[in-house]
């Protein structure tokens, strides 16, 4: 067969054309690979909101709510702690909680909780993912808080990094509310039901 | 005999592949001690996958049975307990050979024109043994095994804007969960192996392509017989095939040696933290990756911002794929390179050896400053060598090559 009557225009389009509807095809088979990796429905389902009764904390005292698999930190503070988290303003890197990622908008912006006495964090941090330490005001000379023991990173006793840490957000505060006085629901926010 | 092979070679070209790639593929005469890692990365390959294989047989890759079926390989598995550590003191012994083939890369030249591909296919190797190394980390579900994998992935939340959605989907959960422990097996145990194979296979056909490199840093092809045969040539096999086997010797006597005395190391092969379960709401007290990941797992740590670490690490690596082009100098070997290169890749491989070490240690403050200091070593070595690789004076090349 001769080549003379080849039409080289058209036949480079149709190469093109036919490249870019299979490009399309590929882009589409792709996307089930992909979406396969998202977390399964039992894994969303694992990330139900639990039930917390706080009696079960002292005052002082940190107790783990596991959430979605994650650690919540549940703290009790006095009245003199609570006071003691506006002190120090100038040593952390965000203050006034204005990442707004970091926490619900129904929280205080200093005490980073509903009520002031009672801190609802989660425990990872927010460098690499590593679980924090609840270090006592009275175990540490920087005001006691939170200490990752992977990168060194400090946290204030309402969840906020202090400056010189790796980690650059403070820790996250999920969404939460009260059921009752002494109970509370985390992976629920306030005024949904 | 030679009827069969006449029937295979008009269907399937052995003879004629048996020939291009040992009989008659001619290699430098003056291979030395150096030379041997190649070959030896090869047969930790196989060991690899033989040991892996026989481990899948009694693994099972769940949150819930991860751990006590690795037990039960140790305890009830007959000769379970050798096939892990063969599989477990090869990852290694992997990473020990594939650092002394680079390094013998490094110093003789071999990763310059015309071995470009050569080099840039063994770099797309170390990547993917790194994500290989990495995956079968998680594998054994101890808690160093699950807190170095969260640490890891977390990496990738720093990615502006989509970082937290990247590691969702890479874990497949909120947190390292049963479901990423799943999906690291398939990829260290069927996908990643497959790719590891396919770029071995390629970094052997560039490197036959244009030929070995040798200690001279001197093409042997210039000086070639009445038959084209290069005169400082010899055939792979027999020559290079039984000299191996000595390395392989050698080689077994150590990798035995560590299995049956000391798998362990000292907890720099098998972590001591490992040793418990994976629990999600307790961070070992130290947090170390294994020794073969501790320098690129330092120059993370000495960046003061997660962001820039990231970057920094990813650097690292990202940079040794240009060497090709970043080695300026006039000759190949270091035999014939300045002074100064001497001292350069000394001072490289000190920083390495350093932060390699420091990677393995708590952050301290004087430990950041000297894990700063040797990063930034690091990248000048690769970044300033177009300029400093052409300092000094070099020596000159001989025609044919010594030995």
């Amino acid at each position: 067969m001769s080549n003379d009557g080849v039409d080289l225009e058209k036949r480079r389009f149709l190469t093109l054309a036919t490249a870019g509807v299979g490009a399309v095809g590929a882009g589409f088979i792709a996307v089930p690979f992909i979406k396969s990796w998202n977390p399964s429905e039992k894994a969303k389902a694992g990330g139900a909101p639990v039930e917390f009764n706080l009696d079960k904390v002292e005052v002082g005292q940190m107790v783990k709510v596991k959430w979605r698999g994650k650690p919540v930190f549940v703290v009790r503070r006095d009245d003199n702690t609570v006071e003691a988290l506006s002190d120090h303003d100038a040593e952390l890197k965000d203050a006034q909680s204005t990442n707004e990622a970091q926490q619900p908008s129904y929280v205080d912006k200093v005490t980073r909780s509903i009520r002031p006495d009672i801190a609802v964090i989660v425990g990872i941090c927010t460098h690499l993912g590593c679980v924090p330490q609840h270090k006592k005001e009275t175990e540490v000379s920087w005001g006691g808080g939170f200490f990752c023991p992977c990168h060194g990173s400090r946290f204030d006793l309402s969840g906020r990094v202090f400056n010189g840490s790796p980690a650059s957000k403070n820790l996250e505060i999920p969404p939460y509310h009260y059921l009752a006085d002494n109970e509370i629901i985390i992976g629920e926010d306030q005024g949904e039901a | 005999m030679s009827q069969f092979m006449q029937w295979i070679d008009a269907r399937f070209p052995a003879t004629k592949v048996w020939n291009e790639h040992l009989a008659q593929y001619y290699a430098p005469k003056n291979f030395n001690f150096w030379y041997f890692f190649g070959s030896l990365a090869m047969l930790v390959l196989v060991n690899q996958i033989l040991t892996g294989i026989w481990l899948t047989m009694n693994y099972t890759p769940t949150g819930e049975g991860a751990y006590a079926s690795v037990e039960f390989i140790m305890r009830d598995v007959e000769w379970g307990w050798l096939l892990r550590y063969m599989h477990g003191v090869g990852a290694s012994a992997f990473f020990v050979v594939v650092y002394l083939h680079m390094f013998r890369g490094l110093i003789y030249g071999s990763f310059r024109k015309p071995r470009e591909l050569v080099w840039i296919f063994g770099m797309i190797i170390f990547v993917i043994l790194m994500a290989e190394g990495f995956m079968g980390y998680l594998l054994p579900w101890g808690n160093m095994s699950y807190w170095g994998a969260q640490v890891i992935i977390n990496l990738f939340s720093a990615i502006p804007e989509y970082g937290d959605d990247i590691a969702v989907w890479i874990r497949g959960d909120f947190i390292i969960s049963g479901a990423t422990l799943n999906r690291f097996f398939a990829l260290h145990v069927v996908a990643l192996p497959m790719a590891l194979l396919l770029m071995v296979f390629l970094h052997i056909v560039a490197l036959h392509q244009v030929g070995s490199n040798n200690p001279d840093g001197i093409d042997i092809k210039k000086n070639k017989d009445e038959n084209g045969i290069p005169l400082d040539g010899i055939p792979f096999h027999p020559y290079y095939t039984v000299k191996d086997i000595v390395g392989v010797g050698v080689f077994l006597f150590i990798f035995c040696w560590i299995i049956f005395f000391n798998p362990e190391m000292g907890g720099y092969f098998f972590e001591p933290p490992n040793f418990t379960p994976a629990d999600p709401l307790k961070t070992p007290a130290h947090i170390a990756p294994v020794w073969y990941f501790t320098p690129y797992y330092s120059i993370l740590k000495a960046v003061p911002n997660q962001g820039g670490g990231v970057i920094a690490m990813a650097g690292s690596l990202v940079i040794m794929f240009f060497l090709p082009w970043l080695d300026r100098s006039p000759v190949l070997s270091i035999r014939y390179k300045s002074p100064i290169f001497k001292v350069a890749i000394t001072l490289f491989v000190v920083c390495f050896f350093i932060l390699g070490y420091l990677g393995m240690k708590a952050p301290t403050e004087m430990r950041a400053i000297v894990a700063r200091v040797c990063t930034i070593y690091y990248f000048a070595f690769f970044l300033l060598m177009p300029w400093w690789s052409q300092w000094g004076t070099t020596k000159p090349v001989p025609e044919r090559v010594t030995h």
